[in-house]
């Protein structure tokens, strides 16, 4: 800015950068001055037409403009264009999902990954709440993303899980609750070296005819592997249903899964329910199938 | 002009610097020695065209611009060879197809160009301004068809005084629509980048244009006539901000035309000396004031470097044409720098730092437009790591992880796309679909599960590699670098 104005007598306010870049102090032109003036008018009238008083009336309601338009209206005329358009679109897709069984819709690439793409909010609603919102599990719930499986990963038996629910079944301290403190130390680090592959050793010899003498074997299998999936962990693998913590492996085994004496649960027994969402989702026969799609895909389905 | 002013020419003409023997702690205009030159801002500047060499290296550096009438109609492979395809997200230019992904080149190139623009400034002034400046070039068209039509400067100063009669306008209608077609072409072909030129011009015929392409056509098209035939010399003057910025890039070594003050002053008509009387010492200006009459802007160079002054050279062609009449030397008005002036000699253009800097940056610049253009592949891979959870425990030991891969073909052929994943020892992998089938411009993706045995991991992450090939066209492989997550080491 210059000290210097060599344009004394032009009016200018007397802000020069550059040598000669100045400010001038003219009034703004007509035209703008009309549509600045417009401007006030125009407010009034739009006071009035839409709704921009900030008070309810004694209804609770809100005080409506004379166009009785809102925003939230609005917004849902917009979202029923969109909802009719998506449902006509794949209005096609979602009769094949109904007509189909879980194990062709796997087949067909393009449907299954449509059936994926659209179960992402089921899940998150219905079962990440237990699962988790990728399927990585909870303390106490099963991890859906593993290849390990208590009822079975075949899509089939996946919607069957859903639709009907399950409930697992451990009586505590052995089928016939007939083992001792010093029983159930034993078969814990026995069912410890299944797990690790030496179950053979002699160190848990003891551990072995325990699995025996409690009747383990009935539903674990002779071997620590369940004969068929029905709820019973397999022992021989690395996933553990509950915890690999051997306190923790005792406590399971003293107090059983689901164990109740009239009715209520037993203290210290491990509760583990999975509801039947046959009742729970809306338009439950095609989601389920969606729905055990999505966890065929998770990372373990077979 | 005043004596004052001559002295002090004089004076800075014999110093190292114009700048060494100022008090530049007040940085008021005045204090540092800034004359205010005037510039013209009473009504139209009518420059005298006059030939020479300057003349015609404008015609030469204006002619360049003649690509972008011509652009939009070359072909290559059935579509438009340079096309902005907006709509699509797709740059076409010629063989190349460059998606939003490479967009990061275009930053490259707009580096390369200022600095260029820097670059050249420092080293002889406007040269952008003089002579490639579409303003400058326009505005030159402009005029010479305004003196096609209505004649040399003084006729046209005379018409301009007249009153509105039949007869002006029988002159000055034909100049405003052939103005105005000019500037129709400009927009036309300025908007023929974007959409198909053929397309554009049977849809104005049947009046179908969208909305956007008839206000941008009308907009810039009147834009074009209202600068380049009304405004000229005051938009350089008054509006553009290169015009001040490149004022700034000077300095003491910049060569730019200057009119050499000590030869040609004091300047004065030639007059034959009385008997008995002396002649009158004068220098070799003999005030023609033939300079001012050719420039553009209508300064006058002989007051000095002002940012009037768009360095077109064509003051040098006018004096030149005059000295060789009166048989001087040519060069009263020359590029030169003040430097030169001074007495300095120039360094070399490359030891001066200003221009090692600059060249430095647009080598940058230019490397990576290389790299990026040689290195870039019509296939593009993303591969999104699983979070939740970002491993799993399988029931054998392994530890499986999970990744959404997303590939986009950004060539024109249909492409095949393999995915092979390769890492530690022991490493299995599936996908949903070992082959992806993606159609040009288009994005495929499946899910990818990798498994890695426990006792093969070194820790929480370990490096994998995804590779893939397009297997209708082999040379076309991209690799993907990323993490394999698993446990801590117990």
């Amino acid at each position: 800015m210059a000290l210097h104005n060599p344009w004394p007598d032009e009016g200018n306010t007397g802000h020069i950068w550059d040598e000669d870049l100045r400010e001038l102090d003219n009034p703004p032109p007509l035209w703008w001055m009309l549509s600045f003036y417009a401007g006030f008018i125009m407010i009034v009238f739009y006071a009035l037409y839409y709704p921009v008083i900030p008070l309810t009336d004694g209804t609770g309601e809100h005080t409506k403009g004379m166009a009785g338009w809102t925003q939230v209206e609005e917004y849902k005329d917009d979202y029923k264009v969109l909802k009719d358009w998506r449902k006509a679109k794949f209005a096609d897709k979602e009769e094949k999902l109904a007509s189909m069984s879980v194990d062709e819709i796997l087949k067909d690439e393009d449907l299954k990954s449509y059936a994926v793409a659209t179960s992402k909010m089921l899940f998150g609603d219905y079962c990440a709440a237990c699962h988790g919102a990728g399927g990585q599990g909870n303390p106490n719930f099963p991890v859906l993303a593993d290849d390990d499986w208590l009822w079975g990963g075949k899509a089939a038996q996946i919607q069957a899980s859903i639709t009907n629910g399950r409930i697992g079944n451990m009586p505590a301290r052995g089928m016939m609750g007939n083992l001792t403190d010093e029983d159930i130390s034993n078969v814990a680090d026995y069912v410890i070296a299944l797990s690790e592959g030496k179950g053979n050793d002699a160190s848990v010899a003891a551990g072995k005819a325990v699995y025996t003498k409690g009747m383990c074997l009935a539903c674990h299998g002779p071997a620590g592997k369940p004969l068929a999936p029905a709820g019973a962990a397999n022992l021989t693998d690395q996933v553990w249903r509950f915890s690999s913590n051997r306190d923790e492996i005792i406590n399971v085994i003293t107090n059983g899964v689901n164990v109740k004496k009239n009715g209520v649960y037993v203290a210290g027994t491990k509760q583990a329910v999975m509801p039947s969402f046959k009742e729970r989702l809306p338009n439950a026969d095609v989601n389920i199938k969606r729905l055990a799609v999505y966890v065929h895909s998770l990372g373990g389905g077979q | 002009m005043t004596t004052e002013n001559q002295s002090t020419h004089q004076e800075a003409s014999h110093t190292a610097s114009v700048l060494d023997e100022m008090d530049t702690s007040n940085k008021n205009l005045q204090n540092i020695g800034v004359e205010l030159l005037p510039v013209h801002t009473g009504g139209t500047v009518h420059a005298k065209r006059i030939g020479g060499k300057f003349r015609t290296f404008k015609w030469w550096a204006a002619s360049f611009w003649i690509i972008l009438f011509v652009g939009p109609y070359l072909r290559w492979d059935g579509h438009q060879a340079i096309l902005f395809d907006l709509p699509n997200r797709q740059f076409h230019v010629f063989s190349m197809t460059i998606l939003p992904q490479d967009i990061w080149i275009l930053a490259m190139i707009l580096l390369f160009f200022a600095l260029l623009l820097a670059a050249s400034t420092a080293i002889a002034g406007r040269l952008w301004c003089g002579y490639f400046c579409f303003h400058t070039v326009w505005t030159d068209v402009f005029t010479w068809i305004e003196e096609k039509i209505e004649g040399q400067p003084n006729k046209r100063m005379k018409l301009d005084e007249q009153p509105m009669s039949f007869s002006k306008l029988k002159v000055k209608v034909p100049k405003h629509i052939i103005w105005l077609i000019i500037g129709f072409a400009t927009s036309f072909s300025f908007v023929a980048y974007f959409v198909d030129a053929f397309d554009l011009w049977s849809r104005l015929f049947s009046f179908e244009w969208g909305a956007t392409e008839t206000t941008i056509i009308l907009v810039l098209g009147l834009a074009t006539y209202f600068f380049a035939g009304i405004l000229r010399e005051q938009v350089c003057i008054g509006f553009c901000p290169y015009a001040r910025i490149q004022g700034a890039m000077y300095d003491t070594e910049t060569v730019v035309p200057t009119y050499d003050n000590e030869r040609g002053e004091p300047r004065g008509r030639m007059k034959r000396a009385k008997p008995g009387e002396e002649a009158p010492k004068l220098g070799d200006c003999i005030d023609c004031n033939l300079c001012v009459a050719v420039c553009p802007t209508g300064v006058d160079i002989r007051l000095g470097q002002q940012f009037g002054c768009i360095t077109c050279g064509l003051c040098i062609d006018a004096c030149d044409s005059v000295m060789e009449k009166i048989k001087k030397p040519k060069g009263l008005i020359r590029y030169a720098s003040l430097s030169e002036f001074a007495g300095k000699e120039l360094p070399a253009i490359w030891k001066r730092p200003r221009v090692i800097v600059y060249s430095g940056i647009m080598a940058f610049a230019a490397g990576m437009i290389l790299w990026g253009l040689a290195t870039m592949s019509p296939m593009d891979v993303k591969a999104l790591h699983e979070r939740a959870p970002v491993f799993v425990q399988m029931s054998n030991g392994n530890i499986q992880n999970k990744w959404v891969m997303k590939v986009v073909n950004k060539g024109n052929m249909p492409m095949a796309a393999k995915i092979t994943v390769e890492g530690p020892e022991g490493l299995e992998y599936n996908l949903d679909r070992h082959i992806l089938d993606i159609a040009p411009g288009n994005l495929g993706s499946t899910t990818l599960f990798v498994r890695i045995p426990r006792k093969q991991l070194e820790g929480a992450s370990t490096p994998i590699l995804i590779r893939v090939v397009d297997e209708n066209n082999p040379q076309v492989v991209e690799t993907y670098e990323t993490v394999f997550i698993g446990p801590e080491k117990r």
